[in-house]
C-alpha cells in the first residue's frame, strides 16, 4: 500500500502528470496573457520525454557524485512531500504526531538539493544562483513558519489530518482575520519557494542564463523539471489543506478541490505574470520586514480569537 | 527512445549564439519569439544555457576571436544538437570572406571539432523569420535519418 501510494496515485504518477498539465496551464495563460497563442497540451511532456534521449554532461569541474545525486534526490523528497500530503487527505486518521514538520522538512530539501547541485558543478553562475537560492530560503522560511504557528496554535494539534478534522468539524481557518492575513503570507512565500517571477532571482535568465540549473543536461535537467512540476503541483493543495478546509475525495468535493486548486494556480500565474523580477535584497527585506510583521499581527489576532 | 526522438521534434530549445554579427539576423530571431511568428506553439523556446540547447542559432561572419568560443559552445551543447547558420554571413561570409579577421565561415569552425556535423543554412541579409521556421521544418524532417543507436552510444560524456 505504501509502495502504491508513493508510486502511483497521490505520489509520483499521478503527482508528475499533474504538475506538468499544470505546468501547461501556465505557460499557456502566460502566452495567453501576451496576446500569443501558446504550446500544445503536451508540451511539457515532450520536454521531459527529450530530456530522456539527450546526453548528460558531467563538467570536469564538477563534483561527479554530488552533481548526479542532486537531482534524484530532489525528485525522490518532493515525491515523498506529495504522497505525504495526497494521503492524508484521502484518510485523515494515517497521520502522526508532528507530520506538518516533518512534511515542511522534506519540502524544503528539493531546494537545498538545488543549491547542492549548483555548488558541485562548478560553474561560477551556478553558484551564483546556488548563492541567490540560500538567501531566498532563509528569507521565505521565517513568515512561513510564522504562518504554520497560527494555524498550529488554531488547531491546537501538529497534525495535518487533525488540521483538516479540524476545519470540517468547524469553520475552515480562511474565513478568519487571521487566517485570511496568514493565507496571503503563506501564499507569498510559496511563490518564493517555486520561484515563480517575483521571487525567480536563483534562476534570472536574463541575469544568469539559467542559473542553478545551468550545467545541467539531460535526464539529470529532466529530473528537475520534474520536481518542480511536482511541487508546482503541491504547494496549493498545501495551502488548501492548511486553510482551505482539505482536499475531499468524494462525491462534490472533487469539484470543489479542482475548483479551489485552478483558482490557487491561476494567482500564481497572474502574479507571475504582472510582476518585475525583484533583486535578491529586496526580496530579503519584504520578507523579513513587512511580511513577518504581517503574520506576526495575524499570530496575535489569532490569539484574541479574531 | 523512439518516443524521445519523437518529442525532440515538437521541443527544440535554441541557444543563440552572436559570433560577430551586424544585429540585423538577432532582431530577426528575436522576432520569431513575438505574438506575430510566436514559436513557442512549436515548443521553441530560446535558453539561457548551451547545455539544454537542441540547437544553436548561429550569426554574424565566425571572425578569429569568436572562432575558439564558438567551437567551445559546440563542444559543450548535449548531443544531438542541430547548428542553424543564420543569415548571408554565417551561411558563406558574405563580403566579409576575404577579411583580414575572418575565421570562419561557420561550417569550417564547426568542421574542425566535429567531422560530421548537422547544419542547416539559412541565407538572407537577414532572413526573413519564415526562411527561419521553413528551415527549423527541415531539420526536424532531418531527424528522422537519424539512427537512435547513434545517440544512445554517448548517453554520458565527461568533458
Amino acid at each position: 500500500m505504501v509502495v502504491f501510494y508513493y508510486l502511483i496515485f497521490p505520489g509520483f504518477l499521478f503527482a508528475a502528470i499533474a504538475g506538468l498539465l499544470t505546468a501547461w496551464f501556465d505557460r499557456k495563460v502566460t502566452a495567453r496573457v501576451q496576446y500569443r497563442k501558446g504550446p500544445p497540451i503536451t508540451q511539457n511532456f515532450r520536454d521531459v520525454f527529450k530530456l530522456m534521449v539527450k546526453e548528460v554532461i558531467v563538467p570536469d569541474t564538477a563534483n561527479p557524485f554530488v552533481f548526479l545525486i542532486a537531482p534524484a534526490v530532489a525528485l525522490a523528497t518532493a515525491t515523498l512531500a506529495t504522497a505525504m500530503l495526497g494521503a492524508v487527505n484521502m484518510n485523515w486518521n494515517i497521520t502522526f504526531v508532528g507530520d506538518l514538520i516533518v512534511f515542511w522538512y522534506i519540502l524544503s530539501i528539493p531546494s537545498i538539493m538545488i543549491i547542492l547541485g549548483a555548488s558541485a558543478s562548478g560553474n561560477p553562475l551556478a553558484s551564483v544562483g546556488s548563492a541567490r537560492e540560500m538567501n531566498q530560503l532563509l528569507a521565505y522560511e521565517l513568515p512561513l513558519v510564522i504562518a504554520l504557528t497560527t494555524v498550529i496554535y488554531k488547531v491546537g494539534s501538529l497534525g495535518l489530518g487533525d488540521i483538516i478534522a479540524y476545519q470540517a468539524r468547524n469553520d475552515a481557518i480562511l474565513y478568519s482575520w487571521s487566517g485570511l492575513i496568514s493565507c496571503i503570507v503563506m501564499f507569498l512565500c510559496l511563490q518564493a519557494k517555486l520561484g515563480l517571477v517575483p521571487f525567480d532571482t536563483p534562476e534570472a535568465e536574463t541575469e544568469l542564463g539559467a542559473g542553478a540549473f545551468m550545467e545541467y543536461s539531460g535526464v539529470a535537467l529532466g529530473a528537475f523539471k520534474i520536481t518542480k512540476a511536482i511541487l508546482l503541483y503541491t504547494a496549493p493543495i498545501f495551502i488548501i489543506t492548511l486553510f482551505w478546509g482539505g482536499i475531499q475525495i468524494q462525491g462534490l468535493g472533487i469539484l470543489w478541490a479542482f475548483l479551489k486548486y485552478v483558482l490557487f494556480i491561476a494567482l500564481f500565474t497572474v502574479i507571475r505574470n504582472t510582476n518585475p523580477r525583484l533583486r535578491i535584497d529586496q526580496v530579503l527585506r519584504l520578507f523579513w520586514i513587512p511580511m513577518t510583521i504581517l503574520s506576526l499581527v495575524a499570530l496575535i489576532l489569532m490569539v484574541l480569537g479574531y | 527512445m523512439a518516443l524521445g526522438l519523437n518529442s525532440l521534434k515538437k521541443s527544440i530549445w535554441v541557444y543563440h549564439v552572436a559570433a560577430s554579427p551586424c544585429n540585423n539576423c538577432d532582431i530577426e530571431i528575436l522576432d520569431l519569439l513575438t505574438p506575430r511568428f510566436d514559436v513557442e506553439r512549436f515548443g521553441i523556446v530560446l535558453v539561457g544555457s548551451v547545455r539544454h540547447a537542441d540547437a544553436l542559432l548561429v550569426t554574424g561572419m565566425v571572425n578569429r576571436q569568436i572562432k575558439p568560443r564558438l567551437q567551445q559552445l559546440y563542444l559543450q551543447a548535449a548531443k544531438p544538437c542541430v547548428v542553424f547558420a543564420i543569415g548571408s554571413c554565417a551561411v558563406s561570409g558574405n563580403f566579409f570572406r576575404k577579411s583580414y579577421n575572418m575565421g570562419g565561415p561557420l561550417e569550417k569552425a564547426i568542421t574542425e571539432v566535429d567531422p560530421n556535423p548537422i547544419i542547416m543554412y539559412v541565407p538572407g541579409c537577414p532572413p526573413k523569420p519564415e526562411a527561419m521556421i521553413s528551415s527549423v521544418v527541415k531539420a526536424i524532417s532531418f531527424l528522422d535519418t537519424l539512427k537512435p543507436k547513434k545517440v544512445k552510444e554517448s548517453t554520458v560524456r565527461v568533458g
